[in-house]
């Protein structure tokens, strides 16, 4: 079973969702916080669920405010990058680059592919902490190669 | 170091989103430190004006209410001489050299790593 999660987390890795702060957070993961990783990303679906609701509010108001709508995603992107959400971070960076241009469609287009990466990411998170929880504990710091 | 009775030093970590603090509290402690967590510089500056002492600060720059490039100038007119570090992803260099100026060590990427912070360390012990 470790292997199956061995080679999940590769392929999470290849895929580009995730990049090497994971393995930092991984590397945190002591007795006394054992799902360390885990309770970073539900806290993190459970906390940008209010953040996602703002900027879809703030992406139908006409004109946009994009000053607004960059500090929004400003605030995503941090928490994005706090346990190694690669692609999400990277629509976040791309909306900010649309903000600048003040590109109001680049923003909802890119706000689209953000959501997608987002739920994608949750529901693939969820089905390797179900294997992790499973496998029980690992040895410290397997790194994809 | 004023550290504590435990002779740990002490990290408060300045940050207004949640996942942040916790990541950051986490790899603090994991390093030895003692943390305390606040949201924004103006819980910043409050906890030092009601006599509370940390080792070092990890300052956010951008926050609501009161951002990191302010509660850093605040602190420093309040005379505090913790280790003020700034912690931002922000790319705007202009942005980056007020913080620094406003008082900080100095100033890391988001987010903290083990490395990056044995490097602060290490130059900060030195000094």
């Amino acid at each position: 079973m470790q292997k199956q999660l061995a080679k999940m987390k590769q392929s999470l890795f290849d895929q580009g969702y995730l990049d090497e702060q994971f393995i930092q957070l991984e590397d945190l993961q002591d007795d006394a916080n054992p799902n360390f990783v885990e309770e970073v990303v539900t806290l993190y679906y459970r906390d940008s669920v209010r953040l996602v609701q703002n900027i879809e509010q703030a992406l139908e108001k006409n004109p946009l405010d994009f000053s607004k709508l960059e500090g929004y995603m400003h605030q995503f992107k941090g928490s994005s990058s706090s346990f190694g959400a690669k692609k999400v971070k990277t629509e976040c960076t791309q909306f900010r680059e649309y903000c600048r241009a003040g590109n109001a469609e680049g923003c909802k287009r890119t706000f689209q592919e953000l959501k997608k990466e987002y739920a994608t990411l949750k529901k693939k998170l969820e089905v390797y902490f179900q294997l992790a929880r499973q496998a029980g504990p690992v040895e410290k710091a397997c790194r994809p190669k | 170091m004023t550290g504590n009775s435990k002779n740990k030093m002490s990290a408060l970590i300045v940050d207004d989103d949640k996942v942040v603090r916790r990541v950051h509290g986490k790899l603090l402690t994991q390093l030895g430190f003692e943390t305390n967590a606040v949201e924004n510089g103006q819980e910043a500056v409050d906890l030092f004006t009601s006599g509370e002492c940390y080792d070092f600060v990890f300052m956010d720059m951008e926050m609501p209410i009161m951002d990191g490039t302010e509660a850093t100038q605040k602190l420093r007119e309040m005379g505090v001489k913790s280790t003020i570090v700034g912690v931002t992803s922000c790319n705007v260099e202009a942005k980056k050299q007020a913080f620094m100026e406003a008082g900080l060590y100095a100033c890391l990427e988001k987010p903290l790593t083990r490395d990056a912070i044995s490097s602060l360390l290490e130059q900060v012990t030195k000094k």
